[in-house]
Parts: C-alpha cells; sequence; structure tokens
C-alpha cells in the first residue's frame, strides 16, 4: 500500500470517526443518566435527516435558520419520546423500558416510511460542503475537516454544561445514583428531558454533517449508524463522554483499515464492529475508559 | 381433588380430539392461503416459545433468535435440496466439495438444523450469558448480525447472497407445522414445570440470590439458551420448507423484533400468552393488508389508507401494549382447565337466585 | 375483563380467518365468480426498501389497464398486493391474490428474490406470472408458469462488457454489491465476456465489494483509484450506487462508470447530482425515442398521467407485461389461467413498448439487444445500442 492510499484512507477515517464519536455521545449520555440503550437514538437522526430536508428542500429555508430548526425539533422528538414511551416505565422492570425503545424504533421506522415513502431522498448541500479539495494527492470532502472542529466545539461546550453548571452537576448526580438524586429534591423530570433534548440535538448536528458526507436519506439509514455508534460507545466506555469520543475514532478508523487493508474480508465489515464489541464486553465491559461500578444486591 | 383432575385428563382428551378434527379439516378443505397463514402462525408459536423460555423464564433480554433461525433454515434448506438441483442453483460458485452429495430427509435435516442452532447458542451463550440485562441484548443483536453476515458471505455453502431456492415443500402441511409445535408446546411446558424451569424462574426474579441458593447460574443461564436455540432453528427449518427459499436479508435482525413483540403481547412468562399472541399478530398483520390499499367511499379516495399503514398501525398497537399492558394478555400465568371452570362457575354464582337476593356475589 | 376481551378477540379473529370472510378491501369484487371481469394480479414491493421499483412497475401496469381495460368483452381488473420487500410477504401476497382474489394472471415482481419466493406457488396453482423486470434466470429456469418481458442477467453483464470494449477500454475494475445476486451475477458474466473480448485475463485489474446498506466506500474506492482501470463497472442497486459514484468523483476518480437497469431512476440522479454525470447503463427503454408505435402511445399516455416525471424503464416493462397477457387471452380466446399460460408461451411477435416480443422455451424474452443510456444533464438519455449476435 502506497503512502498516498495510506493517507487518503486515514483522513476518510479521521471523517468517518469523528461523525460516530458524535453520534456515539449522544447515545452515551443517555445510557449514563438513565442505564437505558436508546434503541431509538438511530431513528431519532433518521428523523433529523428528514427534517433537514424538508426544511430546506420543501421550504427553502436560509442554511442556519434551517439548522436551528433541525435542531431545535429534533430535541423536541427526544424530549416527546422520552415523555411518553420512557417515563412512564421509569419504576417497572428493566426489560420494559428496553422493549419500549425497541419499540419507539420500530414505530419511527414505520412512521418515516409511509410518511416519506421509501424512496430515497437527495441530502441537500448547503455551504457547498459537499465539494472536495486536494491537500497533495489526498482528496478530502469539505465537510470532513468541518466535522471534528464541530465535534471539539460541541465537546467544549457539553463538558462545560457538565462540569460548571447546575444543570450539569443535576446530571452528574442523576448518574452517580438515582435514588439518593431524587430524594436530595434533584427535578429528575427536568434532568431526564433535558438529557435527552441535548443527546437528539448532537444527533441533530451529526446527521446535518452526516448527510453532506452520505446524502441519501431513507427510513432505514439510522439503524446501522444507530447501532455502530453504539458499540462505538461501549468500547469508550459507555456512560463517558470522552470515551464516547474515543470509541467513535477507534471504530471508524478500524473499519476504514480493515476495508482498505483486507479486501476480500470486506463483506465482513459490519460483523466486525459486532465482534469487537463482544470482545469488549467480555474482556473490560466498563470500555476503554471506563469506571468500574458494582451491582448492590 | 382427584375429581378435577380426572375432569383435567378428560377435558384435556377431549380437547385433542377436536384439535386433530380441527387440523384435518383445515388440511384439506380451507384455501390454501389461508393453510399457509396458519402454518406460518404454527412456526412462529414455535419460535415465540423458544424466545419466551429464554426471555421470559429465565429473564434472558436475547435479541438473537433470528441468527438461530437463520441457522435452522439453512441447514433444512442445503440439505434437502435435491443433489440434482445443486449445480443450478449454486450458479455463482459451485457448493462445496465437502457437502455437494449430503443429501437428507426433511426430517433429520430440521433435526440437524436444530443441533446446529443449539452447538451456535452454545457458543454464544458461555461467554455472553454472564452480562447484564442491556448489554447481553446488544451482545446477542451482535451475534445475529454476524451470524447473519457469515452466511452472506460463506458463497460455497451457502451460496451467499443468492440465498437458496426451490427447496422442497415439506412443511406446507398443517400436520407438519402444527404437529411439530404441538410437541415444541408439549416440551416446554415440561421443561418448566420440572426442577430446571423453576430454576429458570429463580434466575428470572433475582440471580444473585438464586445463586446463592445453590444454583448454577451458568448451567441452567446456558441450558435454557441453548434449548430456545435448538427450538428456533426447528422454527428456521419449517420457515425454509414453508417459503421454499432463503436468503440472509430475510434474518435481518428486525425480524426478531416480530417474536419480541408475540411474547410481550401474549406476556413474557407465559406459554398460552404466546401460543395466542403469534396467531394474533400473524393473522392480524394479514387482517391489516386492508389498511394498505386506497379506500374509497363515495367515490372519494381516501389517502390515509396507502401502503405502510398497516405497520405504522401495527408498532403504535405494539406501544399501546408496551406501555399500558405491560403484563400481557396473560401475564405470567397460564389458560388451564381450572381457571376455566372456575370461571364459569363465578359466572354461574351471579346469576344463581340464591345470591342475587343477597346482592349480588363478590 | 380486558383478558377476557383480549381473548375473545383472538378467537374472532381467528374465526373469521377460517371463514375466509373479507376485510376492508375495495379494490376486488367480492364475487370472485363475477363473470363480467377478469382479474389480473399485481404482486410488487410498494414499501420498505425496494419501494421505488415497485411503483414504478405498478405506474406502467395502470397505464396501460387505462389504454387496454377490456378484453373478450370483459373488463380487466388490475388487483394489487405489496409484498412489503420481504419474501413471507411475497408468498403471502401472491397466495393471496391466487387463492382470495382469484386472478387469473399474475404480475410481478421487481426484485428477482421476490419472483423466486412466488414461482413455486404460481407452479403449483397453475397460474400464469409474468415478471416485468426480474432479470434473474432462476426466475423461469424450470418453471412452465413463469415468463418475463426483460433480459437476463448473464445478456446485460455481456452487453455491458461489450459496450466497454467497443469504446476501447483495456482495463476494468469492478465494484460489486457483494450481497446482492443481481449484482454479482452482473459482475461475473461482465468479467466473463470482458476477459475474452480483449483477450487478456487480467484486464479486469481490480474487484472491491461492499454490502447493501452501506454508505462508505472510501477504502473500496481507494484501491480502485490505485489500479486506474480505463472503466468501472459497478452493478448494484440505485441507493448505494449513486453514492459509490459520489465518492469515486470526490476521491478523484475519473474513469467513467457502468451499471445496470437499476440505475435509470429518478432517485439515482437526484441523489447522485452532478456527480452522476456520464454514469453510463443498459436498459430496456428509452421514452425519448420508442421503437415501436406501441412504445410510442405508451410514452404519450405517461406523460399526460405523470407529466412532470421521469419515466423509469421499468415502467415500459410493466406496461409490456400487462399487454402481453392481455395479447394472450385474446389469442386463446380463455381468461382460464391454464389457457393463458399456453397462449403465453406461443407469444410471438407481440408489438410491446420495448420492442417486439417473443418468448423462448424458457419463457425469457427474446431480445439479442439493449439500450444503452448515459446521464446527460441529469437525465438518462439515449446513447446507444448494442447488438450481440446469438
Amino acid at each position: 500500500m502506497t503512502l498516498e492510499l495510506f493517507l487518503q484512507n486515514l483522513a476518510n477515517a479521521i471523517a468517518v470517526g469523528s461523525l460516530y464519536a458524535l453520534i456515539a455521545v449522544g447515545y452515551t449520555m443517555v445510557y449514563g443518566i438513565l442505564r437505558l440503550i436508546n434503541f431509538a437514538h438511530g431513528d431519532i437522526f433518521m428523523m433529523a435527516a428528514y427534517f433537514t430536508f424538508f426544511g430546506i428542500a420543501d421550504f427553502h429555508l436560509p442554511w442556519y435558520f434551517a439548522c436551528i430548526f433541525v435542531i431545535v425539533l429534533t430535541a423536541g422528538l427526544g424530549m416527546l419520546i422520552e415523555r411518553v414511551a420512557y417515563r412512564p416505565l421509569r419504576d417497572a422492570p428493566k426489560d420494559s423500558i428496553l422493549v419500549s425503545a425497541i419499540g419507539v424504533s420500530f414505530l419511527l421506522e414505520n412512521l418515516a416510511n409511509y410518511l416519506f415513502t421509501g424512496k430515497p431522498k437527495a441530502f441537500p448541500d448547503f455551504l457547498g460542503l459537499m465539494s472536495t479539495i486536494s491537500l497533495g494527492s489526498v482528496t478530502i470532502q469539505k465537510v470532513a475537516l468541518v466535522v471534528p472542529v464541530v465535534l471539539i466545539i460541541c465537546m467544549a461546550i457539553l463538558l462545560f454544561v457538565i462540569n460548571k453548571t447546575k444543570l450539569g452537576m443535576a446530571m452528574r448526580a442523576v448518574s452517580k445514583d438515582y435514588e439518593i438524586a431524587r430524594v436530595m429534591g434533584i427535578n429528575i423530570n427536568l434532568v431526564i428531558a433535558a438529557t435527552f433534548g441535548i443527546g437528539s440535538s448532537l444527533a441533530a448536528v451529526g446527521v446535518i454533517l452526516w448527510g453532506m458526507k452520505y446524502p441519501q436519506v431513507s427510513p432505514l439509514m439510522g439503524v446501522m449508524p444507530g447501532l455502530k455508534c453504539f458499540v462505538a460507545a461501549v468500547i469508550g466506555g459507555i456512560g463517558n463522554i470522552k470515551g464516547a469520543v474515543l470509541g467513535g475514532f477507534i471504530l471508524g478508523l478500524i473499519e476504514v483499515m480493515l476495508v482498505a487493508f483486507l479486501q476480500p474480508l470486506t463483506g465482513y465489515r459490519d460483523a466486525f464492529a459486532f465482534i469487537l464489541l463482544i470482545l469488549v464486553l467480555l474482556v473490560k465491559p466498563t470500555g476503554l475508559i471506563g469506571e468500574k461500578t458494582t451491582e448492590k444486591v | 381433588m382427584k375429581n378435577k383432575k380426572k375432569r383435567n385428563v378428560i377435558c384435556t382428551a377431549v380437547l385433542s380430539v377436536i384439535v386433530v378434527a380441527l387440523i384435518y379439516y383445515a388440511n384439506n378443505y380451507l384455501d390454501a392461503y389461508i393453510v399457509r397463514i396458519l402454518n406460518l402462525c404454527a412456526i412462529y408459536t414455535i419460535i415465540g416459545l423458544s424466545m419466551n423460555l429464554i426471555n421470559g423464564f429465565t429473564g434472558l433480554f436475547s435479541l438473537g433468535q433470528a441468527g438461530f433461525m437463520a441457522i435452522g433454515a439453512y441447514t433444512v434448506a442445503i440439505f434437502t435440496l435435491p443433489i440434482d438441483m445443486r449445480s443450478t442453483i449454486y450458479y455463482m460458485e459451485p457448493m462445496n466439495g465437502a457437502i455437494a452429495n449430503i443429501h437428507l430427509e426433511f426430517v433429520p435435516a430440521l433435526l440437524l438444523g436444530g443441533i446446529f442452532a443449539g452447538i451456535a447458542a452454545f457458543l454464544i451463550g458461555a461467554p455472553v450469558l454472564r452480562l447484564r440485562g442491556d448489554y447481553l441484548a446488544i451482545a446477542t443483536l451482535g451475534f445475529s448480525e454476524i451470524i447473519r453476515i457469515l452466511l452472506t458471505n460463506w458463497q460455497s455453502v451457502t451460496n451467499g447472497a443468492l440465498g437458496i431456492n426451490k427447496i422442497p415443500d415439506n412443511a406446507n402441511n398443517m400436520w407438519w407445522s402444527f404437529g411439530i409445535s404441538i410437541i415444541v408446546l408439549i416440551l416446554i411446558s415440561l421443561l418448566i414445570r420440572s426442577s430446571y424451569g423453576r430454576a429458570f424462574k429463580a434466575i428470572r426474579e433475582d440471580d444473585i440470590a438464586a445463586e446463592a441458593m445453590g444454583i448454577s447460574l451458568f448451567k441452567h443461564k446456558v441450558m435454557s439458551f441453548v434449548i430456545g436455540g435448538f427450538f428456533a432453528g426447528i422454527g428456521g427449518g419449517l420457515y425454509a420448507s414453508l417459503l421454499g427459499t432463503v436468503d440472509p436479508k430475510q434474518f435481518y435482525f428486525t425480524l426478531t423484533y416480530n417474536f419480541l413483540l408475540i411474547i410481550v403481547l401474549g406476556g413474557m412468562g407465559s406459554i398460552s400468552g404466546t401460543v395466542i399472541a403469534s396467531f394474533i399478530v400473524t393473522g392480524g398483520l394479514e387482517l391489516l393488508r386492508g389498511f394498505d390499499e386506497p379506500l374509497t367511499i363515495a367515490g372519494y379516495e381516501i389517502s390515509l389508507f396507502r401502503p405502510g399503514f398497516s405497520m405504522v398501525i401495527f408498532s403504535v398497537l405494539l406501544m399501546v401494549i408496551v406501555l399500558f399492558y405491560r403484563k400481557g394478555l396473560m401475564g405470567r400465568t397460564e389458560l388451564s382447565w381450572d381457571r376455566l371452570f372456575n370461571f364459569f362457575a363465578k359466572i354461574k354464582s351471579r346469576f344463581s337466585p340464591k345470591t342475587a337476593r343477597e346482592g349480588g356475589a363478590k | 375483563m380486558k383478558k377476557i376481551a383480549a381473548l375473545l378477540l383472538a378467537f374472532i379473529m381467528t374465526a373469521s380467518l377460517f371463514s375466509g370472510c373479507k376485510k376492508v378491501d375495495t379494490s376486488s369484487t367480492t364475487a370472485a365468480t363475477d363473470s363480467n371481469t377478469i382479474k389480473i394480479g399485481v404482486f410488487e414491493p410498494l414499501t420498505g426498501a425496494n419501494a421505488a421499483g415497485g411503483e414504478a412497475e405498478v405506474e406502467g401496469i395502470k397505464i396501460a389497464n387505462k389504454l387496454y381495460p377490456e378484453v373478450l368483452g370483459k373488463k380487466v381488473e388490475i388487483v394489487v398486493a405489496d409484498n412489503k420487500s420481504d419474501k413471507a410477504q411475497a408468498t403471502t401476497a401472491v397466495a393471496r391474490l391466487i387463492e382470495k382474489d382469484k386472478v387469473s394472471a399474475i404480475i410481478g415482481s421487481w426484485g428477482s428474490g421476490y419472483s423466486m419466493a412466488a414461482g413455486e406457488l404460481v407452479k403449483k396453482n397453475k397460474v400464469p406470472a409474468v415478471g416485468a423486470s426480474c432479470t434473474n434466470p432462476l426466475v423461469t429456469k424450470g418453471n412452465d408458469y413463469y415468463f418475463r418481458v426483460c433480459y437476463l442477467d448473464p445478456f446485460q453483464g455481456t452487453i455491458m462488457a461489450n459496450y466497454a470494449f467497443k469504446s476501447g477500454a483495456k482495463k476494468a475494475a469492478i465494484v460489486q454489491e457483494v450481497s446482492n445476486d443481481y449484482a454479482v451475477g452482473l459482475a461475473t458474466y461482465f468479467k466473463e465476456a470482458f476477459i475474452k473480448l480483449t483477450g487478456d485475463p487480467n484486464s479486469v485489474v481490480t474487484t472491491v465489494n461492499y454490502n447493501t446498506n452501506d454508505q462508505e466506500f472510501g477504502a473500496q474506492l481507494s484501491t480502485v483509484k490505485a489500479a486506474n482501470p480505463d472503466v468501472v463497472f459497478a452493478p448494484g442497486n440505485f441507493t448505494e450506487s449513486a453514492l459509490v459514484m459520489k465518492q469515486a468523483r470526490q476521491l478523484g476518480i475519473t474513469a467513467p462508470f457502468l451499471g445496470g437497469d437499476t440505475w435509470d431512476i429518478d432517485e439515482f440522479t437526484s441523489v447522485g447530482g452532478k456527480d452522476v454525470e456520464g454514469a453510463t447503463i443498459s436498459t430496456f427503454f428509452d421514452d425519448a425515442a420508442p421503437v415501436t408505435a406501441e412504445g410510442k402511445k405508451f410514452v404519450k399516455a405517461y406523460k399526460e398521467a405523470y407529466p412532470n416525471k421521469n419515466m423509469a424503464a421499468v415502467t415500459a416493462l410493466g406496461y409490456d407485461a400487462y399487454l402481453v397477457i392481455i395479447k394472450a387471452i385474446e389469442a386463446g380466446n380463455s381468461s382460464e389461467p391454464t389457457a393463458i399460460r399456453d397462449a403465453l408461451a406461443k407469444t410471438k411477435g407481440v408489438e410491446g413498448a420495448t420492442g417486439m416480443l417473443t418468448f423462448t422455451a424458457d419463457g425469457d424474452a427474446d431480445k439479442n439487444s439493449a439500450i444503452i443510456k448515459e446521464v446527460k444533464n441529469g437525465k438518462f438519455t439515449y446513447k446507444d445500442t448494442v447488438t450481440i449476435a446469438k
């Protein structure tokens, strides 16, 4: 493999990794607070893509307005789902809420299929981010340069909120110990709603950038990204935001490099993500930089 | 007590005769479309039961049934395919020499499918079953996908993405599908009532306490998982024979969602619930087809009804059940003669003159 | 109480299945024995991953029905069943059409997999089926009751190899959707034919794979770029192919891209945008220059019904499938399924929108040429016709 080819693949891997990281953070936030694998996260991501499509292609909103519109709408969707499908089951056995998450995922997919038909739609291009530039022999899309930047900004804002604001402190408390936090008078409903809102907004930001790299909007577009980002979050350490970012990059890197170096194994690429997941779960279930928690009897 | 037992046995015997008669009637006199749906119901019952064994009775949240189904389906497909057909179907890459000339009859192939699925379950379960609820769900889902991807890529054995078709139709016959599902039903009921079954339920309630009481978690969890996998494999084999064609795309993990819906609707922990629910869901999906066609009232087309609507209704129903009827139809109880007779007795007593005078039964 | 209600509901639903009573179902009349209508069943994917293709075919069928609403003095009614892009659903959809709706013939399906799933059923029940665009050889092989109005995958792959060679390509790269039998079939036949034409066993410089639903092709395309081919053959479903071409152009691959008939649909050009300019495919029909009078009639009717849409080639095939059945009913002077089947087998020189239709012994349309189209200014425009000597 030539250096050129390697660099090209590396550039690609960084772009893919950053996208995974952005979405994995949303997943991990919800898990950290609620200990719930939000199966519907991938489908919220998908709905955000449709919102973007309609906002720009149908309503012809200018891009800055459209972005805000999409983020707000998606956050609203996330909070609505929490309110309707998860909150009533908060005191139910763990399995019910998982089933509910699967149900929501299923419902969103079928709803999208029914409302928007299964025919794929073209994701709109704004700011010309879909076009490419060449750095030497390596060609990258402009959006690939933007993603890591956006990721860093989002991380900065997120970490600020979590570490320096009251809301963030409340979130940390709830994720440490749900019962005690409630007893101490923290408004659990508000904290959880805010978590979902933030997580979904991140998914929306993620999809706006994702759509420019993979400009195809269809009802099932969120399934694989959702699963893979969950894997990424677990690899890094679920519940840990920095872990999600790390996991996203690792997964992106491995996926791209696997196909680059071992062409005949391309068919197995998705399988590798899962194999990696299972290995991590078996060897170090708390992930690379996660913390160990003991289960109280 | 003895009278009740005798009564129950007689009732069961009568019911068996009725069921056999119904199957005979249905198989020979009903139109093929309905027979096909009923067969599908029976097959889904088998897989639903296998999933309920793992999820409902042992409390292990497994999303891997589609993978085990696939293994069973492919085993039957590969081994029952007539040898002279094989080169036509495997036209991209010839069938692997080792198995190209092995041909099995339906029943051995079916059992083999179940065994392979069981072995896979063991290999998967041994390392993975100690994970907690949600992690286990994702791990089993991952394995289901890994199995599917393996099937897609192993061209010489499974014909890869091309799939296998012209599988001999052995199962589109109510004797097979209902017969096997009744056998599975009986076997699982016996299992649940045995000491193993009690161990499973103990693990479901509180696995740490169960372990403290001396129940080997590993042994029982793996046993439940393997048996569940075995039956799912058998169900998959029947499925392949019914459809006559398999390909990896059919076994995407979303297939498992169908069975999840069935066991949630029926009640995770109730065998009779699963049976009833699988008929409702499979039959219901067909009935809901009507919603996919445009409805014209007095010449005005109501655009609400278009393709996809039935699935939306389906998913809404699932959400309603999950949110409001969490226990499903039967919860953890079973349909039994005692309950049925008690129920009738209660109604009778409500109408009897003595209690009516006394102001109604309570 | 609610348990009782639910149990009762379950019982009623199951009982209703047994009694075979009809549910809300408007497109077919209750009297299957209504001797004034002939029913033709249609099973297509109208939801799910392949909805676009199925819808396009149904459009063609409906237009044909509008232009030819009657045969033998009876009205022809179309009964549509959605196979939901799922094989199990395909078998139940066909079973329903045969048993409940008692159709005399069936058209379908987009997607050879679904057609093959239905194959045994139509054979067993002796109801003839005509596929519009299912190109896998196994659909009709060994099945007397399945016919098709399109050519086969081996043919398409060979045609494209011929076209590539004719255009001067000496080295080709293949990008195939390895989990799609259609793509793998086309790629295999292309490779065979191309190597034979160039006489150079290494003329296919590299073959890379991807999976259905993949969105990331960077690594594969980097390998293709490094191999520097004259032409890239990338058969696959339009959903992934549009992205493949986009990413290829972004990487700086300038070689022309060749594909199969699945690209000939609006969504390919709308998602692909300017990156799919120059994409060349083999297809069944050219709406700008229909080769027959029937074709002209069809195009006119289509433009009236859908003035703002670009026609997909499979729509014309849907039209032809309907037409060939009608003509068979006329020729055999009967609407009995077995009679229709026999008449279909004898189809010779029937003028369809896509050309003159004659069925081979296997039930395939005897075609020895294909239309080559290229994307110019966002639309598929006619480029060439490639004929292979038989």
